[in-house]
């Protein structure tokens, strides 16, 4: 099957196979699903979430801000964030100086190689 | 039919400009149709455009001589170099100016509901046709100091674009005026570099100066100048910081078609490196020049963006950090420039993959750019903080971001995949250690956007945003157009590599036959 085939340097993709393949597998997972356990009933506790017994909040409260989506990520590197956030520091003066900096040490580069 | 196709490449130019000139008049006799006149404008450039592109991208590049008996006499009898001003359109020019035409037209349709509310019309589709004159300009000409006045055209509107909404609060003129520091920099050391040029060989003509270039001191010089500038000027690290600025206070379709305009630079970038210069310069030095910006940009753009809680600024961080993709697989490409065997085995593959990420990256930053502008026309906010459950309310919306952004974090089937794949695979085999990289990027680029899902799209609906509609039919017209673009190309990315891209890549590299079309062989 030619159409779709790219050619990437060390191989071959083609998105078409790849749908097809998606949709074959999206139809046998809901066939599998559909053969599963039926004894699910709705707005019962069954759909409600377990959170180790503790009452659920209500949805609007529940909802996680941006601020607090991968904090544990932002905490773990702060080291690498503390120096790169202050560097962006939104001065003028600052953006004009770093592209005399990388100037100059394309100047060295060019200059001695 | 044959003489446009003969003044095509000035029609391009000469549509928008004069329309830029004819906005205020057609404001006065009816401001409600001043949307619908630019855009019928800009789709007759775009229609311009593709049949200039039918013709070019085989292999047959467009000459357009001004002022000329022919249109296509470069060498009128008796002179040994040109001295008009040219534009030379080959397969690398006609792929950006697609881009170009493309994204303006579809700025110019969501525009007509996005700004309807706006005072002082007239002056933003003036503007705007303006930029779109100066990013065409920039990738048809042939000459170098004529670059540098289109150059200016497009930065200049592009100023007073940033700052066009600065009636809501002082940050669109602050943005502005930043951007005006930076663009006066980078025009002052391109003027400087084209006098470097003029002062040595008499010629301003590129194709010129390509066929006497000696690389002297000077030239060395110039190259650096215009190397640095003009990779600011597309955003590169550690020259990133104005994008941020400029990209979020923009209106969100100037902002779609400022990222086209950040790539036109890039392109002039790849074609001085290419087209001026190729293999008479140090290609190890520069092109690992080249790749480790684009290591930077990549890495720094994804990691400062996954920390930014304002949807526009999160989404030019990542317009620095795919422009280090581009950077990254072009950038092998030069350095293996002066090594016909490896550039055979992936320099070229490397090279289809960066360039075809630059088309890529146009359409589906411009779509998700788009989506943010939509959440800000209906919440009146860009702080994802504030916002949730929108998905409810904004169905469509919500479509075209997921297919936006799983496009940039390189997910099957969309287009950012196929040409991220290319990159990774070519780029692998000249050093793996990039290769990781990139695909770390990519990984971080998935997280930072299922986070702007999240915290966008997903969740209760909230007590502010429960009367939210969708966006009206314009915008969501121009968000559909994209999202089409982006999964056809996603679907059939060979048809795209073999029919645009390849014989765009093959125009950069191959330097004879750039200076052969103007000079007939010389």
């Amino acid at each position: 099957m030619n159409i779709g085939l790219l050619e990437t340097g060390s191989g071959n993709w083609n998105a078409i196979i790849w749908l097809i393949m998606f949709i074959i597998i999206g139809i046998s997972a809901i066939w599998i699903r559909s053969h599963g356990e039926d004894q699910y009933k709705k707005n019962t506790d069954q759909t409600k979430p377990f959170l180790s017994g503790n009452r659920e909040i209500s949805k609007e409260d529940s909802h996680v801000g941006a601020s607090h989506i991968y904090w544990g990520f932002t905490e773990a590197l702060k080291r690498y964030y503390k120096p790169m956030v202050a560097l962006h520091t939104g001065n003028i003066n600052d953006y004009s100086g770093w592209i005399i900096l990388v100037m100059a040490i394309i100047f060295i580069i060019v200059g001695v190689s | 039919m044959s003489s446009i196709m003969t003044h095509a490449p000035a029609l391009v130019i000469a549509f928008p400009l004069l329309a830029a000139f004819l906005v205020p008049v057609v404001s006065r006799l009816n401001k409600k149709i001043l949307g619908i006149f630019v855009a019928v404008v800009l789709g007759f450039t775009l229609l311009i455009t593709l049949l200039m592109a039918v013709r070019i991208l085989p292999g047959n590049p467009l000459i357009y001589v001004f002022g000329g008996s022919e249109a296509g006499l470069t060498l009128p009898s008796g002179y040994t170099v040109p001295i008009r001003i040219i534009f030379h359109i080959d397969s690398m020019g006609i792929f950006m100016g697609l881009i170009t035409a493309i994204v303006s037209f579809l700025g110019a349709i969501y525009s007509i509901a996005f700004m309807d509310k706006h005072s002082g019309l007239e002056k933003y589709y003036a503007l705007l046709l303006l930029l779109a004159t100066g990013m065409f300009g920039m990738e048809f000409t042939g000459d170098i100091f004529n670059f540098f006045v289109f150059l200016e055209i497009a930065s200049i509107a592009s100023v007073a674009l940033i700052a066009f909404r600065s009636n809501l609060s002082g940050e669109p003129a602050e943005a502005g005026f930043k951007y005006m520091v930076v663009s006066s920099i980078s025009a002052l050391m391109v003027l400087f570099a084209v006098g470097l040029f003029y002062g040595q060989y008499d010629v301003l003509n590129m194709a010129t100066i390509a066929s006497v270039m000696k690389f002297t001191q000077l030239d060395k010089i110039a190259l650096i100048l215009l190397v640095t500038v003009l990779a600011m000027k597309a955003g590169s690290v550690p020259m990133h910081m104005w994008t941020p600025d400029a990209y979020s206070e923009a209106p969100a379709s100037i902002t779609m078609i400022l990222v086209a305009a950040s790539q036109a630079s890039l392109y002039a970038l790849f074609r001085i490196i290419f087209s001026l210069y190729n293999i008479t310069l140090n290609t190890i030095t520069i092109g690992w020049i080249i790749i480790i910006l684009g290591l930077l940009s990549m890495f720094i753009g994804v990691t400062m963006a996954i920390i930014q809680k304002d949807i526009k600024r999160l989404m030019a961080y990542h317009a620095v950090s795919q422009t280090g993709y581009m950077l990254l697989g072009v950038g092998v490409g030069i350095a293996v420039l002066a090594n016909p065997i490896a550039l055979e085995t992936f320099g070229i593959k490397a090279m289809e993959g960066g360039i075809f990420h630059i088309m890529n990256h146009a359409m589906y930053k411009g779509l998700l750019f788009l989506t943010a502008g939509a959440l800000f026309y209906r919440t009146g906010t860009r702080n994802l903080n504030k916002m949730g459950g929108l998905g409810n309310n904004m169905i469509y919306t919500a479509i075209f971001f997921i297919i936006g952004a799983a496009a940039i974090a390189g997910i099957p089937p969309f287009n950012g995949f196929a040409s991220k794949l290319i990159i990774y695979e070519s780029v692998f085999q000249f050093n793996p250690l990039l290769s990781i990289i990139a695909m770390l990027v990519s990984i971080l680029t998935l997280a930072s956007f299922v986070k702007v899902f999240h915290s966008a799209f997903l969740g209760p609906k909230m007590e502010q945003y429960k009367d939210v509609k969708e966006v009206p039919k314009s915008m969501l017209f121009a968000m559909g157009a994209l999202a089409c673009i982006i999964v056809l190309f996603g679907l059939f990315p060979d048809l795209v590599v073999k029919y645009i891209v390849h014989p765009a890549v093959m125009a950069l590299i191959n330097q004879s036959s750039y200076t052969a079309v103007i000079l007939g062989g010389m």
